[in-house]
């Protein structure tokens, strides 16, 4: 998939992965729209990757409200034309530090699902209607090890990864034969403000550069050879991250 | 016929009436039965243009209330717009009352902090402007989705939400109103379509305003359109001829696209083009086979553009029928199935197009 020229969509694209994702694939031609809560830095991403050469829109916005979806479908596709490839990488981890699942408010619980899980489905039903039409398209949730497994006071988190990565199985399989691809992509552990957040005390040295997972998250959207419809990929995993980071 | 009220869920068991002009009959049919409409190799192609929420209140510089009502944008990143007095949706157009006169350089202020310039002043009507945002780009797009509303009529009275005027597809905004003929076509119908065999394909049309309460723009809508076919669209029309598949629009601003494109190129060219094509009875389409539309009263555009898919007579019949079996009109109505006439295989041979080739591959319309 030649991703130049084409109309790509990325939440929570001011820091950490979602920043690097937009960089890499506004470096590969993508034109690039960039979701984010904070405006100032939101703004910040767009002008580094005009700096650099790419095209890139912010729209500050939040997925987690529902009258925010529509006007980030409509100014996205309005700024970079219908949208090809939609990245899911906003995320919260909900409320601070971890806690036990039954000490968790369950407010919290509700907010971490709506930016989470409700968030992307709301943007995917505004975005991949046109992909089934036009007959190509890419729907990505960026997943987590949190999904799979259960880690004790990620409950929250955790619930609404397995859940979303559910939604992109059920959504591949109803779009299967369209010419639409819906992925759902575990980065692993990386050294972003989130995982911090979530690890304090974690040593960072151990932990993947985003801009490297992000080149092969990249390669493998672009792929759909090695990025079937419905799959389940862990990107450190792939030969393309030893690779693009070698 | 009444007006549908309300933005409503379409269901597989609403109405779609079913008007075929080669055996001039009538029937009650369902949106579930679209799929079985249609057959393995027809292409069906809809317009993708999102709604832009295109209406903003405001106020002129010297203070009085208006609403303007964007039309679309122009290559130059003007927009036409048209100004109507104060009030809102509420009050149909034509009894709202006159906005004050505008004249060139004037600012209108926009709720939020929009503001816009008048650049124009239409000879058509002193309502009918050309404006310039203080904003561009990104910083536009997100004020104007911000702070406009959906354009909207008196017979729905409840506040329009964007997301009740868009259907499944939607994507770029350049639609101020809803290309409503869509709105049967939820992905489950499009899914099953698919699966029989149908093609799908979009282009994108900029489609504008039915009314503006104004008669001197009223009687001059539509007004010309941008539109877009992109390549694919193209080449999914031609294999479908080659392959002896009929070609379906949904929605007339559909069948003005693609007809504006071969009338003007001899068969539809891919890019961005515009159309001022007015197609009513006699028109000999060359590309679009038959449609799927909404309920349009008597003297409406629409209305004199179904006119070149089944005969006057017919229409007046089903439209009769309609009002008597209770079919609701309007963006939020029921749907309506002008059967597509059999596939002429290689019709596109005569591309080059004279219009007696034209009128020759398709004398079986009889118009």
């Amino acid at each position: 998939m030649d991703l130049r020229g084409k109309g790509v969509l990325v939440t929570g694209a001011s820091r950490g992965l979602g920043r690097a994702l937009a960089r890499e694939l506004a470096r590969r031609g993508a034109r690039v729209a960039l979701v984010a809560r904070d405006p100032e830095q939101l703004e910040t991403v767009v002008e580094e990757i005009r700096a650099a050469g790419g095209e890139a829109h912010g729209i500050a916005a939040d997925v987690g409200d529902k009258h925010a979806i529509h006007p980030i479908a409509g100014v996205a596709a309005a700024l970079v034309g219908p949208i090809e490839v939609a990245i899911h990488d906003a995320s919260t981890l909900g409320a601070l530090p971890l806690r036990e699942l039954l000490d968790t408010d369950c407010e919290d619980l509700e907010r971490v699902l709506a930016v989470n899980l409700v968030g992307p489905f709301r943007l995917t039903k505004a975005v991949a209607g046109n992909m089934l039409v036009r007959g190509r398209g890419v729907v990505v949730f960026v997943s987590s090890d949190a999904a799979v497994s259960a880690y004790p006071r990620w409950g929250s988190y955790s619930v609404s990864k397995a859940a979303a990565d559910h939604l992109a199985r059920v959504l591949a399989a109803e779009l299967d034969g369209t010419g639409v691809r819906v992925l759902a992509i575990d980065p692993g552990e990386m050294d972003t403000k989130m995982h911090a957040d979530a690890v304090p005390d974690a040593d960072r040295s151990q932990l993947a550069d985003p801009a490297d997972v992000a080149r092969a998250v990249v390669a493998l959207v672009a792929d759909p050879e090695r990025a079937p419809n419905g799959a389940r990929l862990l990107a450190q995993s792939v030969r393309e991250f030893a690779r693009v980071t070698s | 016929m009444r007006p549908a009220t309300a933005p409503r869920e379409v269901r597989l068991d609403d109405r779609l009436l079913v008007i075929d002009p080669s055996s001039e009959e009538l029937r009650d049919g369902r949106v579930s039965e679209l799929v079985e409409l249609l057959r393995p190799g027809d292409l069906v192609v809809v317009n993708d243009a999102g709604t832009l929420p295109a209406s903003f209140s405001g106020r002129t510089a010297s203070g009085a209330a208006i609403e303007l009502r964007l039309l679309g944008e122009e290559p130059s990143g003007a927009f036409a717009a048209v100004l109507l007095g104060e009030g809102d949706w509420r009050t149909p157009t034509e009894h709202r009352p006159a906005p004050p006169a505008v004249s060139v350089g004037e600012t209108l202020h926009l709720r939020g902090d929009l503001h816009v310039a008048v650049v124009e002043v239409s000879k058509l009507s002193p309502r009918l402007l050309r404006v310039a945002f203080d904003h561009a780009g990104d910083a536009l797009w997100s004020r104007l989705y911000a702070w406009g509303r959906p354009i909207q009529y008196a017979h729905v009275p409840e506040r329009l939400d964007l997301w009740s005027v868009q259907t499944t597809y939607a994507s770029r905004p350049v639609a101020v109103e809803m290309p409503s003929a869509g709105r049967p076509l939820r992905a489950g119908v499009l899914l099953a379509l698919r699966r029989r065999g149908v093609a799908l394909a979009a282009l994108t049309h900029a489609a504008g305003v039915s009314a503006t309460g104004d008669p001197a723009i009223d009687a001059a809508l539509p007004l010309p359109e941008w539109f877009e076919l992109p390549e694919e669209t193209v080449a999914a029309i031609a294999a479908t001829r080659a392959r002896g598949g009929r070609v379906v629009a949904v929605g007339t601003s559909v069948v003005r696209a693609l007809e504006g494109s071969a009338a003007k190129h001899g068969s539809p060219r891919a890019g961005r083009d515009e159309t001022d094509l007015v197609i009513g009875p006699g028109f000999a389409p060359r590309v679009v086979d038959g449609l799927l539309t909404g309920m349009h009263e008597r003297k409406t555009s629409h209305f004199e553009l179904l006119a070149a898919f089944a005969p006057r007579g017919l229409l007046e019949r089903a439209l009769a029928h309609a009002a008597t079996a209770g079919y609701r009109g309007h963006e939020f109505g029921d749907a309506c199935w002008i059967a597509p006439r059999e596939s002429r295989v290689g019709a596109y041979t005569c591309a080059s197009v004279s219009s007696a080739c034209a009128s020759r591959s398709y004398s079986s319309t009889e118009l």
